[in-house]
């Protein structure tokens, strides 16, 4: 991959803001090691408390889908109205529905 | 001349491409890393972007100098958390040029061989500690004027790394107004040292929004590209229109003989900065450009070594895990 003349490699950083959320992606950085890439995430995405919990994965690791929206991918979905709630029509006299 | 079968087939595809890219745009969507997109916004994007990193970065030397001198053991802890945020802040943007397909090194080359440029305020100096209250106030403030409509623009990366630093912003400019307010109502000497150093600092912090509109060759694509969401000379009135009640506030005149409200705009006449000055301090003759560079590089230097041991200890200790058995370890 990009290996530019012995620099650290990139991870990239989730946090997970309190108890009871998602971990979210916050942003990347560099580090020589695991170990290291999580004392940086704490240094540069939680200078105040934005975090309980911190996850940093190798970049090179991840694996994603192809970037175009339009991607075959997900088209599979596009065409199921019918997983959402508002393709069903209930008379309005049905109350809590 | 015949054309080469490919070349056709290549020619529509840009161009369904560049259609898809300019309807994201048109709908003030944003534009994400592994999407494609016209090598000139990627260019302009990058030279933004690094230039902003850039300035977050070198301007952590002014105040930092005053850190092993602040007045008490308040002002100091509040310094350093405030020149701690600003490299998070060039990290942050760095990280966000990243994406781009630049790389770190790079990066960091560029600015220390002086191909990439950074903002002009970070080449004046700090020579007293009301400074690094006007700094907070001004510059910080004129930074978060610059910044807040940035949250928006229209590449992805670089508009969250902006909704990150605006929020850490906020605390720059009051803690340097909180300063700059306790010095005015101290002794004579004292409040004469905040209005030296206003005097100073404001023009150079109004020159932070750039070059006057009729002399910014490359607002108009940048807008056109959702790149930048205001004008330099928009977002200069805004600077002034919210600074005037301030200094009011403070006690301190601003050093403008223009400065007066106008009714009719409903916002304040100025006058201009001096550009001829803004433009030798960008090209590298301000008071501190030299040192400004020559500081960072040593920095860099005398970190290679730290760089190379960390890589070196990464690599002896991956290969110690491979040997040693999983219930051992
Ligand atoms: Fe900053
Ligand atoms: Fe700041």
């Amino acid at each position: 991959m990009t290996d530019v003349s012995g620099e650290w490699p990139l991870y990239e950083v989730f946090v997970r803001g309190k108890r009871g959320l998602n971990h979210v992606h916050v942003g990347s950085l560099h580090a020589a090691d695991d170990e290291m890439a999580i004392r940086h995430a704490r240094d540069v995405y939680t200078r105040r408390n934005e975090g309980v919990s911190i996850w940093v994965v190798r970049s090179s690791d991840v694996t994603a889908s192809s970037p175009d929206e339009k991607d075959p991918l997900f088209a599979p979905s596009g065409d199921k109205v019918y997983r959402h709630p508002t393709f069903y029509e209930i008379p309005d006299n049905v109350p809590h529905m | 001349m015949t054309q080469a079968p490919g070349m056709d087939e290549h020619a529509v595809d840009e161009q369904r491409l560049l259609a898809s890219f300019e309807s994201t745009i048109g709908r003030h969507d944003r534009i994400e890393p592994r999407d494609w997109m016209p090598d000139a916004y990627r260019r302009t994007v990058i030279r933004q972007v690094a230039q902003h990193a850039h300035s977050e970065i070198i301007g952590m030397q002014p105040e930092g100098q005053w850190i092993g001198r602040a007045p008490t053991l308040r002002r100091k802890a509040i310094l350093l958390a405030k020149v701690q945020d600003e490299a998070g802040h060039g990290l942050y943007l760095y990280s966000a040029c990243e994406t781009l397909g630049v790389s770190r090194t790079e990066l960091t080359e560029m600015l220390i061989e002086g191909k990439q440029k950074y903002s002009s305020i970070f080449n004046y100096p700090a020579l007293s500690y009301a400074d690094v209250g006007t700094i907070g106030w001004l510059v910080d403030g004129a930074a978060i004027c610059n910044q807040v409509p940035l949250c928006r623009t229209s590449y992805g990366p670089y508009g969250r790394s902006m909704i990150r630093i605006c929020k850490e912003e906020s605390f720059h400019q009051r803690q340097g107004f909180e300063l700059l307010a306790m010095m005015m109502r101290g002794t004579d000497e004292q409040r004469a040292m905040v209005q030296e150093s206003v005097d100073r600092f404001w023009w150079p912090a109004l020159m932070m929004f750039g070059p006057p509109d009729d002399d910014s060759p490359n607002t108009a694509q940048s807008m056109a590209w959702g790149i930048k969401r205001n004008t330099n000379d928009d977002l200069r009135q805004r600077m002034v229109d919210m600074t005037v009640p301030q200094a009011d506030a403070l006690g301190v005149t601003l050093p403008d003989p223009d400065l007066k409200w106008n009714e009719e705009r409903q916002s304040y006449d100025f006058g201009a900065p001096d550009w001829d000055e803004f433009k030798a301090v960008i090209s590298g003759n301000g008071p501190c450009n030299t040192q400004r560079i020559a500081h960072r590089r040593r920095a860099h230097e005398d970190g290679a070594w730290v760089r190379e041991a960390a890589m070196a200890f990464a690599a002896s200790s991956s290969v110690e895990r491979v040997e040693t058995p999983e219930e051992t370890r």
